[in-house]
């Protein structure tokens, strides 16, 4: 069963991703860019990697993904100029692909690895504990300043996207509210002498 | 017949190549660029938990905890100066982003 399942996700894996690359229509590519992340999702659980499936599906289908899709329908881009060449780059891809593919095969098959290394583990899994908590035990003790660390790249994250994307259009009316604030009396009315029967 | 690591191995390979021809093939959208940088990214953790599911060390999947931050990381501030640049320029060609050049 687990085969069948392994097979599927795979298959459905791959050519969800080669449909990223070659497809015409980006909006498709980022709908194909989700399926293979569910996919893979779905790799990482028979892994036994739980946790780790559950956030792909929820930070890369969930916001990646999206904000992808966000940023390919909001730019007026002409696509199909964007796709010229794709023709003539297909030799020199496919020849990078093959030697690339190749390699890593070679890599992938001929491997072996090194004595010792299962008992070299520096968190070994235990047996009873769900994948979530034993990530935690590990995460909050062992790896706690890689943690903080990548809370702090998230963080930077956070401010360059802010940063780089708002922007004060010039002539746009906007509520004050400091200034609102701090009106008095004395600056905003002004009294007038007006003679009686002169008319203004 | 089991899944072993080999099966793992040579799919994050084929993973893998897809996202590099990826980038080769779309050297002019680089949306589609940004969308193969995590085609890869993808197969490196698909790596990361296999190793890990195989040698029973858990370490292998808080590296792929650590790697998925940086990949959102990453995608945010991409499309983030993706943005104020098709906004400055209104174009988002690869080739015409040359600016920098000197």
């Amino acid at each position: 069963m687990a085969v069948a399942f392994f097979y599927l996700f795979s298959a459905v894996l791959i050519a969800s991703a080669f449909a990223v690359i070659v497809s015409r229509n980006p909006v498709h590519s980022v709908l194909y860019l989700i399926l293979a992340f569910v996919n893979g999702a779905g790799l990482f659980l028979l892994a036994g990697a739980e946790f780790l499936a559950m956030i792909l599906v929820v930070v890369y289908v969930g916001a990646v993904a999206v904000l992808f899709l966000f940023v390919v329908m909001m730019l007026d881009v002409d696509f199909a100029a964007l796709r010229q060449g794709f023709t003539k780059y297909l030799p020199i891809g496919a020849a990078v692909g093959a030697v690339v593919l190749g390699e890593l095969g070679l890599v992938a098959l001929g491997w072996q690895s090194a004595p010792g290394a299962r008992e070299a583990a520096a968190a070994p899994i235990v047996a009873g504990v769900s994948n979530t908590a034993a990530l935690g035990q590990v995460l909050y003790t062992k790896y706690f300043l890689f943690f903080q660390a990548s809370a702090l790249v998230l963080l930077t994250a956070m401010i360059g996207a802010i940063v780089l994307t708002l922007h004060h259009r010039p002539g746009v009316k906007r509520q004050k509210i400091a200034e609102q604030n701090a009106r008095t009396r004395d600056n905003v009315i002004e009294i007038k002498k007006v003679p009686s029967r002169a008319g203004l | 017949m089991v899944v072993d690591l080999t099966h793992y191995l040579v799919v994050s390979a084929i993973l893998f190549t897809l996202g590099v021809a990826g980038i080769i093939l779309n050297r002019k959208n680089i949306i589609i660029i940004l969308m193969s940088v995590e085609l890869i990214l993808l197969s490196v953790n698909l790596n990361l938990v296999a190793f890990s599911a195989s040698l029973g060390d858990l370490t292998g999947q808080v590296f792929a905890l650590f790697i998925l931050t940086v990949a959102a990381a990453e995608a945010a501030i991409g499309l983030a100066i993706l943005v104020t640049y098709f906004r400055n320029r209104g174009t988002i060609a690869v080739e015409d982003i040359n600016s920098l050049k000197g």
